[in-house]
């Protein structure tokens, strides 16, 4: 046999990174000596299973990270009056096998990912604690994706652990009162970390594509764990839609398409068979939220076979529903541009009117409105707008989809 | 574990002395000081005397600056405070969250340091 590779035996670890790290934080209570250890076996890993991979590598790397978090206390004389308890425990425990033979290997990642996600930690230090922690992604991946520099991305994660320890934040699933809250926090670090990869998947950046699958991967921990939170499955089914139109959404040279315009026969209709039967499932409970409304409108788009025969009257009516569930004027604006086309431009124009004050700095609701004036004939009304939209856009992917929008009026 | 409630508010704002708000603000905070011990949480807790009153010191260079008033000019004042004993920040969140003046305030939950030795 073949001795495995180095990236072969990093990619079994990242494989089980999650799990394990959260087996270890919740074992010793300290999330900075579980991450030390976890390194430490992971070193040791790279030289010893580089004969032959044991049977269970996350059993063999439990117990090698428990050991050397005990070298650790051992060496360390204010880690030792610390944590006096973890090392009494690691001495006394000999059930782990020595071998790596299969062990049964308690679950924790709920409780990591609801430690993760705890809203005393920053949003972006939570969703950066959760690539770290759940999904393996080394410290300067989480950076580059973030755009910051490893050191300063290191910082911030090291920050929160300390946070996490001294403030006495729990490693627990909340209190069934607490729940619904703290689940909206979790489903919006793992929707972060999708957008993150998903906003910015026109470019070349191939690391960005692992944030989306990464996200989908939380979104199936996050589900299989919670079975009976139906906005779970929404948020799993609303990322697999969006994805299923990955290869439909950029052209050959990474410009975005528009969804108007995009070929459908490039969509993963697999992958919106999944997300469609995840979504019925899901909304059977009878417990209607954000989440699921959004994916039964990203459905409804992912399943039409054109654009003109979508569903346009649902789509209004479903973010009708949005709107009560969780108002916020670019939902509205979403809900007037699928009332245009189903049919009411002109209502759709003065729904628009009265968002104007809200959306005034918002580049989408002047693009949607030039969109509205032109196909109502208003082209030179549609020019001003466009140019408005243009000028507010950060972004030259978007400036450059504007303008090609814009020109194709003028011709007309 | 032990966390310090601190409360802030804008002094003058919130239910006010003689207002038809204040018997119930009041019996707000004596409710949840009566809770909070009898749930065996209470470890202190104290209102202050307004801003005026205080006085800030920093040593600096090995001589001691008097300074009258609050460390910071902010619109928000530190009122008063609960020191409460917690198992975790969840525990403690929720009862800060009880205290009247957080809804109109804000109060901020400092974990006690616990020196050595």
């Amino acid at each position: 046999m073949m001795p495995p590779t180095h990236d072969a035996i990093l990619a079994v670890v990242r494989k089980d990174w999650g799990r394990i790290l959260s087996v270890l934080v919740s074992t010793f209570g300290d999330f900075q000596l579980a991450e030390d250890a976890l390194q430490d076996a992971v070193l040791a890993a790279l030289k010893s299973w580089a004969v032959v991979v044991p049977d269970a590598p996350d059993a063999w790397l439990i117990t090698t990270a428990k050991r050397r978090a005990l070298d650790r206390i051992r060496r360390n004389q204010t880690l030792a009056k610390k944590t006096p308890e973890i090392a009494f425990f690691l001495e006394h425990q000999q059930t782990d096998p020595e071998d790596g033979t299969p062990m049964n290997i308690p679950d924790k990642r709920l409780e990591m990912l609801f430690t993760c996600c705890h809203p005393a930690l920053e949003p972006k230090t939570q969703t950066a604690l959760t690539l770290r922690t759940l999904g393996g992604l080394t410290v300067e991946e989480i950076a580059a994706a973030f755009l910051d520099k490893p050191a300063t991305m290191a910082q911030r994660l090291s920050r929160a652990r300390t946070k996490i320890k001294v403030a006495g934040i729990p490693y627990k699933v909340p209190e069934p009162d607490d729940l619904p809250g703290r689940l909206a926090s979790v489903l919006q670090a793992i929707y972060l970390i999708f957008n993150e990869g998903y906003a910015a998947s026109s470019g070349e950046q191939v690391l960005r594509c692992d944030l989306i699958a990464e996200a989908i991967g939380l979104g199936q921990v996050l589900c299989d764990l919670m079975p009976d939170a139906p906005e779970a499955a929404g948020l799993l089914a609303l990322m697999l839609l969006h994805d299923a139109r990955r290869a439909g959404r950029t052209s050959e040279h990474g410009a975005m398409i528009a969804l108007q315009d995009q070929d459908r026969s490039l969509w993963d209709t697999d992958q919106i068979a999944r997300a469609d039967c995840l979504l019925r499932n899901a909304m059977r409970a009878g417990m209607v939220g954000p989440y699921q409304l959004q994916a039964a409108i990203a459905a409804l788009h992912a399943q039409a076979p054109d654009w003109d025969q979508t569903d346009w009257p649902q789509i209004v009516a479903l973010y009708g529903v949005l709107m009560a569930v969780q108002p916020s004027p670019v939902v509205d604006l979403n809900r007037a541009v699928a009332m245009s086309f189903a049919g009411n431009l002109a209502e759709a124009l003065a729904v628009l009117d009265g968002l104007s004050d809200a959306l005034d700095d918002y580049s989408h609701f002047h693009a949607a409105r030039a969109d509205m004036l032109a196909r109502d004939g208003q082209g030179i009304a549609a020019a001003n707008c466009f140019q408005i939209a243009i000028n507010l856009s950060g972004n030259a992917a978007d400036r450059q989809f504007l303008q090609s929008k814009m020109g194709r009026i003028r011709l007309q | 574990m032990q966390y310090m409630c601190l409360i802030y508010s804008t002094e003058g704002s919130g239910p006010q002395p003689g207002s038809d708000e204040w018997g119930a603000f009041m019996q707000g905070y004596n409710d949840f000081t009566t809770k909070v011990r009898e749930e065996g949480k209470l470890v202190a807790g104290d209102a202050l005397q307004p801003v005026a009153t205080a006085t800030t010191i920093c040593v600096r260079g090995g001589s001691t600056e008097t300074v009258d008033g609050p460390f910071a000019e902010t619109k928000e004042q530190l009122g008063g405070y609960y020191l409460l004993d917690c198992v975790d920040l969840d525990e403690a969140l929720k009862y800060a969250a009880m205290i009247p003046t957080a809804d109109y305030g804000r109060i901020e939950v400092r974990p006690i340091i616990v020196w050595d030795n």
